[in-house]
């Protein structure tokens, strides 16, 4: 890896496309003077500053929470706020589009394929008790070790990264993909969810985590450490055993009782009613 | 769905091929190592071990479940990958239709060599 | 719902392949489908040699005549090695894709240990079993040469 005191001058080599100028990308070179700290997205910023004001990306949080500025950054999918220049290990930055994504315009993917795939795959708490759902009672119980089940399946920022590297995305547009799998799993691994047969008409098919193969880059780009190929491996598990007929039914969490005998401090007012 | 319970049985069958593969590669290809399968100072497929194995009926058998597995694995692999390249949807249905043909005919023809070879050799 | 066509931007069949930067694991992965289609192209050919064996020994010795050249024993002994790292990757892959060896869901704590990290000695660990048993296998193929 590059020393910091070394680096003085980072090259960034991007891929320009403008839909309504030019047929095809091409590659533009900048060079910008290093400071220390830099990311890849300061440098675009910078850039865009200066010499080049056309230049188009998504960004916004500049903290790797949001995961609007997956690009695809010296042959590795990444975020751009959360890639040092010195992580690098040169001071040449090839920039490109997240790729497995239609190009909308330089750095710009078009997202909506993988969100469609998400919403296909029904990425929320489906219960059979509306009353409940519409109007809440009361909190569904919940043990730390059900919570754990799922809980690092929801730290999600739906970047696309994974998308980028997945190899069967590569080619089949069909596939579902790593993101909207794990969020499928993510719900059915939840105890208050009651939703797998009905996830499972989707997942059963050709949408299903049937082409994952276990390439593992998925889980090796993700920014977040979500380990989508781990989620697609124990949702293929539950699958074969709901076909095999040997998965365990569950009933979806219920009310936690509420704590009993517990007296409200002498001075602390009631609630306000319910307005709804 | 089909592809649910067609991904469940290929592992099933790789597990099959695990174990009467392996036997079948101990035999062809280790046995100067191991010396367990074949008569000695012979190849495996000299006519002699063939014969032996034929009238088995243990490799009869075998030889036909393993044929069925490895049929199965393979060609439900190479439909996977074809698929992967995205064909329209009256190609998918050609190649599956396709490759379930081959697929069914080779098993007739495996397993008619298996039986046809089991009476010839038990005749011998 | 919005629609936006842009330029198509897909890895394609490159995307199967890599290109230096991937992991271990992707690499086994592009492995594991290339002796899988050589082995099948051997099998299904492999089928049609064995049937010679139900018409007796003439067409048997005939059917063998056929397939004992040299370049056919390498053949062969390529086919043994593809079916050692196939076997054995196989039985990685069984095992993590129905969920054994990689892990349980935890709270993810930089610097991630993914499931990849977790399964990497399993990964390891086929290697070395494959190149024990090609190594076996080597020896028959050695001594067929003499």
């Amino acid at each position: 890896m590059a020393a910091t005191n070394a680096l003085s001058e980072v090259v960034f080599r991007i891929r320009r496309f403008d839909p309504a100028a030019n047929a095809s990308p091409r590659w533009e070179e900048h060079r910008l003077p290093y400071t220390l700290g830099m990311t890849v997205l300061d440098g675009l910023k910078k850039l865009k500053e200066t010499v080049a004001p056309g230049l188009a990306w998504r960004s916004s949080c500049r903290m790797g929470v949001c995961g609007s500025c997956g690009m695809f950054i010296n042959g590795r999918a990444r975020l751009a706020c959360n890639t040092q220049i010195t992580e690098l290990g040169t001071n040449v930055v090839m920039v490109a589009p997240l790729p497995n994504f239609d190009t909308i315009r330089d750095l710009v993917p078009d997202l909506v394929p993988m969100f469609d795939a998400h919403q296909a795959l029904m990425p929320y708490i489906i219960r059979g008790d509306h009353d409940e759902m519409t109007l809440p009672t009361g909190e569904f119980g919940q043990s730390a070790h059900e919570l754990e089940q799922f809980l690092q399946f929801s730290y999600c920022i739906r970047c696309g990264c994974c998308m980028a590297a997945c190899p069967t995305y590569a080619t089949d547009p069909r596939y579902s993909g790593p993101m909207p799998l794990t969020q499928s799993h993510r719900y059915n691994a939840d105890t208050r969810d009651d939703g797998f047969t009905a996830r499972r008409t989707v997942l059963a098919g050709e949408a299903g985590p049937w082409r994952c193969h276990y390439a593992g880059e998925c889980s090796r780009v993700c920014p977040k450490g979500v380990d989508p190929a781990k989620a697609i491996q124990l949702m293929k598990r539950e699958l074969v055993l709901d076909y095999l007929r040997l998965r365990r039914e569950r009933c979806p969490a219920e009310i936690a009782a509420r704590p009993a005998g517990i007296k409200r401090r002498d001075g602390i007012p009631e609630a306000p009613k319910p307005t709804i | 769905m089909r592809d649910q319970r067609l991904w469940t049985w290929h592992v099933g069958a790789g597990v099959v091929i695990l174990v009467f593969l392996g036997l079948h590669m101990a035999i062809m290809h280790i046995d100067t190592v191991l010396g367990l399968f074949n008569r000695p100072g012979t190849e495996a497929i000299d006519w002699s071990n063939v014969v032996d194995r034929a009238k088995s009926a243990f490799f009869m058998v075998t030889y036909v479940m393993l044929l069925g597995a490895a049929l199965f694995h393979g060609l439900y692999g190479l439909r996977n990958i074809l698929f992967e390249l995205n064909p329209g949807a009256g190609l998918k249905k050609g190649l599956s239709v396709l490759l379930t043909v081959v697929g069914v005919g080779l098993f007739g023809l495996g397993t008619w060599a298996a039986w046809a070879s089991f009476g010839l050799t038990r005749a011998l | 719902m919005l629609v936006t066509k842009g330029r198509p931007n897909r890895l394609g069949v490159a995307g199967w392949l890599g290109g230096g930067r991937w992991g271990f694991e992707r690499y086994l992965y592009t492995l594991h489908r290339v002796t899988g289609l050589g082995l099948l192209a051997y099998f299904l050919m492999h089928i049609g040699v064995t049937t010679f064996r139900a018409f007796g020994p003439e067409a048997w010795e005939r059917a063998m005549g056929t397939v004992s050249g040299p370049l056919f024993k390498i053949g062969e002994y390529l086919v043994f090695l593809a079916f050692a790292f196939h076997a054995v990757n196989g039985v990685r892959l069984g095992l993590i894709e129905l969920g054994f060896g990689i892990g349980k869901p935890i709270e993810p704590v930089y610097p991630y240990r993914t499931s990849v990290d977790v399964q990497r000695p399993l990964a390891i660990g086929v290697m070395i079993l494959a190149a024990i048993i090609a190594g076996l296998g080597g020896v028959q193929f050695l001594a067929s040469l003499r």
